[in-house]
């Protein structure tokens, strides 16, 4: 019986090469790589030939930012930069996560604050900046204020879209089993709208890091914004560039 | 004890149809009794208000007219006297079938090791003791419903209500749950109301079926069939079997109001 099988799999084998040895596909990495050496490469060999005032190229980049890193000054920046980051989406998180729950949960909350989340969403927040600077300084606070003002609303408004499409019949299984309406929005509500929490949380870090260095741009005193603006001031493309 | 009675229920619904309010009628005077330990069918047609008569005895929804009673007492809203089996299980998809019967199980207050085997137990009944740590998406349709069964029945509750159960499982599944929920109940004498819309299924599982059309009651009879039923098989080739199904299916065939 098995010896039946072992021939007829090796007389298929044979009769059919192409399938015994398929074709390796080429891994979709070293399609990457493969793209990013032409990009940089070409970069590389047409940017010298460019004004360095406009434009740079990658070797000028890496050992602009290697300047920064040996002298300390990025990581410093970075620090500087980090901190305010680090704080305003932490903070955009553990606001907008509730509020967009309650949002979504309750009709009432979703008619009187839904507009306001929405707007702030739409906002060109960048806008705000000038007058956030003469509320808050120029320091530390001004800057998590932005970062947290660009982040929170993504978050929200997907927290709030997600509870709005909990299935109904999940709610009514918490119902039914008398579960009150913390644990429904606790234990039900929450996980199920979790899928869209984290498109909401990973939506808002592009937003964030822009809001990060726009509040540098305005403020200047600190941070990877600060040298981006100063060495842009000096006409230094390529430490500008090594900044991002 | 568990005998839940339908009080003369109404329900009506205000619809806004192109701009126009439209009361639909869903239920009209609707009035039956589950005994203590019987096995109902509420059987029709789609639309005919059947699972909205479950939701109501639930609570998941409030009739517009008449109450809901439990062993006599008026029930209002959800309780733990009542457990609900929903047509297509709705087991909490992140939770294994284990946490998915334990959280109906918490939400009665119970907690710690007790919560733990009760909801062990309740599974192993159902025939899952091999899959308490499978998430929903790993279990079949038929197990799903298991779980589903296992965690309105761990609760403990006096009457047990099935919108469909097994409406969205194929044909042989479906006929070993039959089988199963027969087994279930002659183990737990639980009293069931059980709405389907298939005629066999209603009269295989029941000992009595309540024929509704339009919101209303149609007919109410009896299955001639003994219990126990071991064998479905053997009794779908039963005369008794064959006359109900006949009787039924001339009760949903009739003109609506011609059989009171």
């Amino acid at each position: 019986m098995v010896d039946v099988v072992d021939s007829a799999g090796a007389g298929a084998g044979a009769d059919t090469p192409d399938e015994a040895k398929p074709r390796r596909a080429v891994p979709s990495w070293v399609i990457t790589v493969g793209s990013l050496v032409v990009l940089l490469g070409a970069w590389e060999v047409f940017g010298r030939d460019i004004n360095p005032v406009f434009g740079s190229y990658p070797s000028a980049i890496a050992e602009a930012a290697w300047q920064l890193a040996r002298t300390g000054k990025l990581w410093t920046a970075l620090l500087d930069s980090l901190r305010p980051f680090f704080l305003g989406y932490g903070l955009a998180i553990v606001v907008g996560v509730p509020v967009g729950l309650i949002t979504g949960r309750f009709r009432t909350v979703e008619a009187a604050i839904g507009i306001y989340i929405t707007a702030g969403y739409a906002m060109p927040l960048v806008a705000l900046v000038p007058l956030l600077v003469l509320w808050l300084g120029l320091g530390f606070a001004v800057k998590v204020a932005v970062v947290f003002l660009m982040s929170v609303f993504p978050i929200c408004i997907n927290t709030w879209l997600g509870v709005t499409a909990v299935p109904k019949t999940l709610i009514e299984v918490g119902k039914s089993f008398v579960a009150p309406n913390a644990v429904i929005l606790r234990r039900i509500i929450l996980p199920a709208t979790l899928p869209y929490i984290m498109a909401g949380i990973r939506l808002a870090v592009g937003r964030a890091v822009v809001a990060m260095v726009i509040a540098e741009f305005f403020t200047s005193i600190s941070g990877l914004g600060a040298i981006i603006i100063t060495s842009a001031n000096n006409f230094d493309t390529a430490t500008q560039c090594s900044c991002p | 004890m568990g005998e839940v009675t339908l009080h003369d229920i109404s329900k009506r619904f205000t619809l806004r149809i192109d701009g126009a309010l439209q009361t639909v009628q869903a239920l009209s005077r609707v009035n039956f009794t589950v005994q203590d330990g019987e096995i109902v069918s509420l059987i029709g047609p789609s639309g005919c208000g059947k699972t909205t008569a479950l939701r109501i005895a639930m609570g998941l929804e409030t009739a517009s007219v008449g109450k809901v009673t439990v062993d006599g007492r008026e029930v209002r809203g959800c309780g733990h006297d009542r457990g609900m089996v929903f047509q297509f299980a709705e087991l909490l998809p992140w939770l294994s079938a284990l946490q998915n019967v334990m959280f109906g199980l918490e939400m009665k207050g119970m907690r710690g090791v007790e919560l733990r085997d009760t909801a062990t137990r309740y599974l192993e009944l159902v025939g899952l003791s091999d899959s308490l740590s499978r998430r929903p998406h790993q279990l079949s349709g038929g197990m799903k419903q298991r779980v589903g069964i296992a965690r309105a029945l761990a609760i403990d509750p006096k009457v047990l209500l099935m919108d469909e159960p097994f409406g969205a499982l194929d044909a042989q599944t479906r006929e070993t749950m039959q089988a199963e929920l027969l087994e279930l109940h002659a183990r737990t004498r639980k009293t069931i109301l059980f709405v389907t819309h298939d005629l066999d299924e209603a009269v295989l599982i029941a000992d009595r079926i309540v024929v509704m059309k339009n919101g209303m009651v149609q007919e109410i009879m009896t299955v001639p069939l003994k219990r126990p039923r071991p064998d479905l098989g053997v009794v779908r080739g039963t005369s008794e079997f064959a006359d109900t199904r006949y009787r039924v299916w001339q009760a949903l065939h009739a003109p609506i109001g011609t059989l009171h």
